[in-house]
């Protein structure tokens, strides 16, 4: 009998990608729109002009319909670390836990304390108070993004702890390292400023739609206005952010940025693929895929990667099957330490139950040389190809988003010129392409986290936890039927809150005369 | 500073930390006892509105401290997040379920092409409320009767075999959906369920201004204040009554011992008072409220709240402090956790107990903003006043 259960790993991964990817939908639209908002009620209260309070209130109404279902689609993912990854949850508990609670203390309760009063307190509080409030909206919901995505950045590449063997689990010895990890900082900057880059597409792609259909000219003309300088800063910042995020990669995941770049084998000056397609010739193994075409800049990789274009890059061969010249050691030799850890790490417990101190201290000793290779030994006696992501998703994947990326960098540029110009309403074409633009930056983002996440599969903690020996252990059918549960749920969620934001843009912002105050 | 704390004493800086906030939580579960009556108080659309609205303003900070329970939780005892919520999977996935469905019922349900119609958030909102009382209630009496669940930090340390290497497993075939059926945990989720329908009623007294809903307000009162009381005493006299897990404090084996929870009261004077003073005020509140002959007193929710408050709090510290295996395991009781074998290192615990310092701004801030924006009672005028009804 296999003693781990793939149907129920499988499951417990495809729910969780389900549900991330569902409060993912809604995420990157809060963390912008309520930027985007801020700024408007800000120009409202420096002008007095009522038409901005009547921009900012109607963007406002999309916030809250958006900022509803992020919220339901989040408990869900919170606890599920704890249904259904509990052997993770109790493994780095000491150090992931930490900033889900610090979450939750500084930022959800800021958000949900000053978005009542930003919807409910306009006539109640002063102006600089609600205007404060807003603020602290948009403030709060960016530091729940903060304390996440350090949690995930640690995921990816573990910092600023040790493994107890007392307690069997890693703790933290150091929160800063943890707090600014490279990791961890490329990852909160890129995504704030990606959500920043969508809400303003978001934004444009709406008001372009009201200027073709001839509606609310001078409201759609300043909130395109608003958005777009806003979007033109983000794009250039994400794509900064991304080039920083590619380079913790190459040094820090080694497989995944093989993988990203579809590099079997090796090199030296290796060039960057811009676009290609890649093809399975039947005779070379699974994981070696050619190009039907490619476009390529020489030297450019291991310029990006490591600043040098001299630079080695690792392929996927060398990491697999190490690479003695290089000093990689290979898989199987990984997973061979890796299992002398996890044998050391019983011997070392049950020295120390029967007393045995000198069995205790070398077996420790063992342990201790041989846990950074901890993860690899749940392989043993497995096909090491295992540890090999999905080449065709990572490299796919990471082509698109970062392609999106030049497109809303012109685009958010042209629309920006020509309303500052005040040319854009008659520019009917630019109009189309900003309205069409909206769901592309829905998939950019989407495909930003399918690269990250499915890159590193099958790691949970890159190196030392793999999904297998993360999951709860419970019946796979209890799983698989949650899975369906959720999947109706959200999906009927989805609908009604497309429905209903569809609605309240036909509808349009609330007219001039019934804002009496 | 608090690095010169003991392990122990930053343990149960902790558990006093997760015990509050469970506390305040129940009290804040009035959201959810309201949306059980929306139907029983509102007779027509507008009084419907009213209340929803009454209750919509509030709903955010329930699930907050929700959030941020299970937040702490986590970080302080990760042992239980990982054995409680991997194992009792069932109760714990329908708890959450009930809460999915309830963040969006308020934005969506008076918006115009909703798709599922206002009759399906309000029965959303309404699940929410039967659903999310009752099994918080039942799941947390299990700190008292206990689970089926073993913990073997070795199995981490199956590579090959029989056995997956995950350390916490449920013996019990149902995945926590046994302790909806033992009768003493399913009194304290029936308690919770009564007490949020009169913490509601009470919150209505206070903050509504509609003669019409008032007078059915002061009735469902006692209906629902009756049940409450009953099934709390149950739920009391048979707590003091019952063996309780405790711990060898030298040897650290686990062991029933009779009249645990009795003793811990006993020997702890404080939270005796603390649980003392808490029933008197959920009682005071009470009574006040509804021997309102000429004049109704309007204030009960903060007699009852504040009460509701120390009496949950007593009661967590009576599950967790005094050498008692906070969550037991009945299938095998050495397994059973504790605040010092399931917590978080000291260093962990530190750097958490610094961010809890911040507690106090974040309560400052929370009430300084209520105050501004609740002034007024609230009435069919003052929502449609606000440009966001729900
Ligand atoms: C509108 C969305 C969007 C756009 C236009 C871009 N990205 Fe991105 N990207 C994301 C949205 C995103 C994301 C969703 O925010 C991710 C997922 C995880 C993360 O940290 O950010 C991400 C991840 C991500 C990663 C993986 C990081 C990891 O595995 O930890 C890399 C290397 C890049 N990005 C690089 C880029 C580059 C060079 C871009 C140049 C234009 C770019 N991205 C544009
Ligand atoms: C919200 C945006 C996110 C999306 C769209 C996303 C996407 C995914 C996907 C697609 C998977 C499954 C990968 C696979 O099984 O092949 C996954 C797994 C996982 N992700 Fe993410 N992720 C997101 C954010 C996060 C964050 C912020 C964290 C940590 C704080 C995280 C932690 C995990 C864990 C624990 C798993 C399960 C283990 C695994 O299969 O690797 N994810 N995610
Ligand atoms: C596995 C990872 C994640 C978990 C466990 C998680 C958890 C949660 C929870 C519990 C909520 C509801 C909070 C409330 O009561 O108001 C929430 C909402 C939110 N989360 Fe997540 N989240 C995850 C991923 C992310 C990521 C990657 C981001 C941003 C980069 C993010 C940003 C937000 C924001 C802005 C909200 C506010 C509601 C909204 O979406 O509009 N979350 N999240």
């Amino acid at each position: 009998m296999e003693h781990i259960d793939f149907s129920l790993v499988d499951w417990s991964r495809a729910q969780f990608a389900l549900t991330a990817m569902y409060h993912w939908i809604f995420v990157p639209l809060t963390l912008g729109l309520s930027f985007i908002i801020a700024f408007m009620e800000t120009l409202y209260v420096r002008t007095g002009n009522p038409e901005w309070k009547r921009i900012t209130k109607f963007w406002m109404t999309l916030f809250g319909i958006n900022f509803a279902i992020g919220v339901a689609t989040g408990i869900i993912l919170e606890f599920q670390f704890g249904t259904n990854w509990s052997n993770y949850s109790w493994f780095v508990g000491d150090i992931f836990g930490a900033p889900l609670a610090i979450e939750g203390i500084m930022a959800f309760f800021m958000e949900s304390t000053f978005i009542a009063v930003m919807f409910f307190g306009w006539n109640k509080v002063g102006k600089k108070f609600h205007l404060v409030s807003t603020w602290l909206v948009a403030v709060g919901s960016n530091l729940s993004a903060l304390w996440i995505l350090v949690a995930n950045g640690w995921m990816q590449h573990p910092a600023g702890m040790k493994f107890n063997p007392d307690t069997v689990r890693n703790e933290m010895i150091n929160f800063w390292e943890v707090l600014f990890s490279p990791v961890a900082i490329n990852k909160f900057l890129h995504t704030v400023s990606q959500g920043y880059v969508l809400a303003s597409i978001f934004v444009v792609g709406i008001s372009a739609w009201y200027l073709l259909k001839k509606r609310e000219q001078l409201f759609a003309q300043r909130s395109i206005l608003v958005a777009s300088s806003f979007g033109v800063l983000s794009i250039l910042f994400v794509i900064l952010t991304g080039d920083g995020s590619a380079r913790t990669v190459a040094k820090y995941q080694p497989m995944k940025f093989a993988a990203m770049e579809n590099l079997y084998v090796g090199k030296q000056n290796a060039p960057l693929t811009v676009i290609g397609l890649l093809k399975q010739d039947p005779s070379m193994p699974k994981h070696q895929k050619d190009f039907t075409f490619k476009l390529e800049i020489p030297n450019l990789l291991s310029y990006m990667a490591f600043l040098d274009a001299n630079a080695y890059v690792p392929g996927i061969k060398d990491l697999v099957h190490g690479n003695q010249q290089r000093q990689i050691p290979s898989y199987a030799e990984r997973s061979a330490k890796g299992a002398l850890a996890i044998r050391a790490l019983a011997d070392y417990r049950e020295a120390k139950k029967s007393g045995n101190d000198s069995l205790a201290r070398v077996s420790l000793a063992q342990f201790e040389k041989n846990y950074a290779h901890f993860g690899y030994g749940y392989y043993t006696g497995r096909d090491v190809h295992e540890l090999i992501p999905s080449i065709p998703t990572s490299f796919y994947s990471f082509r698109i988003m970062v392609g999106l990326g030049f497109h809303f960098l012109a685009l958010l540029l042209v629309v920006f010129w020509l309303t500052y110009k005040k040319r854009i309403e008659t520019k009917r074409f630019i109009l189309y392409t900003a309205l069409w633009t909206i769901p592309l930056a829905y998939i950019a983002s989407m495909l930003g986290w399918v690269v990250s996440e499915m890159g590193r599969q099958p790691w949970v903690i890159q190196d030392i936890m793999p999904t297998i020996a993360a999951v709860s252990q419970i019946k796979p059918a209890s799983v698989q039927i949650t899975f369906w549960m959720f999947a109706v749920l959200f999906t009927g969620l989805l609908i009604a809150e497309v429905s209903i934001m569809v609605t309240q843009i036909r509808k349009g912002p609330a007219p001039l005369n019934s804002e009496s105050h | 500073m608090f690095e010169t704390f003991s392990q122990l004493t930053l343990q149960q800086y902790w558990w006093i930390i997760i015990s509050l906030l469970g506390a305040l939580l129940v009290f804040l579960m009035f959201v959810q006892g309201g949306q059980t009556m929306i139907y029983t108080l509102g007779k027509n659309e507008d009084e419907r509105t009213i209340l929803v609205n009454l209750l919509g303003r509030k709903w955010e900070f329930t699930f907050t401290t929700l959030v941020t329970f299970g937040g702490a939780f986590f970080a302080s005892f990760p042992l239980f997040y990982s054995t409680s919520f991997g194992g009792a999977y069932w109760v714990w996935m329908l708890i959450l379920i009930a809460f999915v469905v309830q963040a969006v019922s308020y934005e969506y349900r008076s918006k115009p092409n909703n798709f599922f119609g206002h009759r399906t958030y309000e029965t959303l909102l309404f699940i929410n409320g039967l659903l999310g009382t009752v099994l918080i209630g039942t799941a947390v009496a299990t700190f008292f009767t206990g689970s089926e669940f073993m913990v073997n930090k070795m199995n981490l340390t199956h590579v090959t075999g029989m056995k997956m290497p995950v350390i916490s497993e449920w013996v019990g075939p149902a995945y926590g959906l046994e302790a909806a059926l033992n009768l003493h945990n399913l009194t304290l989720g029936i308690t919770v369920f009564f007490l949020a329908r009169v913490l509601a009623l009470l919150y209505f007294m206070n903050r509504l201004n509609n003669a019409a809903i008032m007078e059915r307000v002061k009735q469902q009162l006692l209906y629902n204040a009756i049940p409450f009381v009953v099934f709390f005493l149950i739920f009391a006299v048979w707590l003091l009554l019952r063996d309780g897990f405790a711990v060898n404090p030298d040897t650290k084996e686990v062991y029933t011992e009779p009249y645990k929870y009795l003793h811990n009261l006993i020997q702890m004077p404080v939270v005796a008072v603390l649980f003392l003073l808490g029933v008197v005020m959920v009682l005071l509140g009470i009574f006040r409220a509804i021997t309102c002959f000429v004049k109704c007193h309007t204030k009960g929710i903060w007699a009852t709240g504040i009460g509701t408050v120390l009496t949950v709090f007593a009661l967590f510290l009576l599950a967790g402090f005094n050498h008692t295996a906070y969550y037991p395991s009945t299938a095998d009781l050495q397994s059973s956790l504790t605040i010092e074998n399931s917590s978080s290192s000291h260093y962990t615990l530190v750097a958490m107990s610094y961010v809890s310092l911040l507690v106090p701004f974040v309560l400052a801030y929370i009430w300084y903003s209520w105050r501004s924006i609740d002034k007024k009672k609230i009435d069919l005028e003052e929502i449609k006043g606000e440009s966001h009804i729900y």
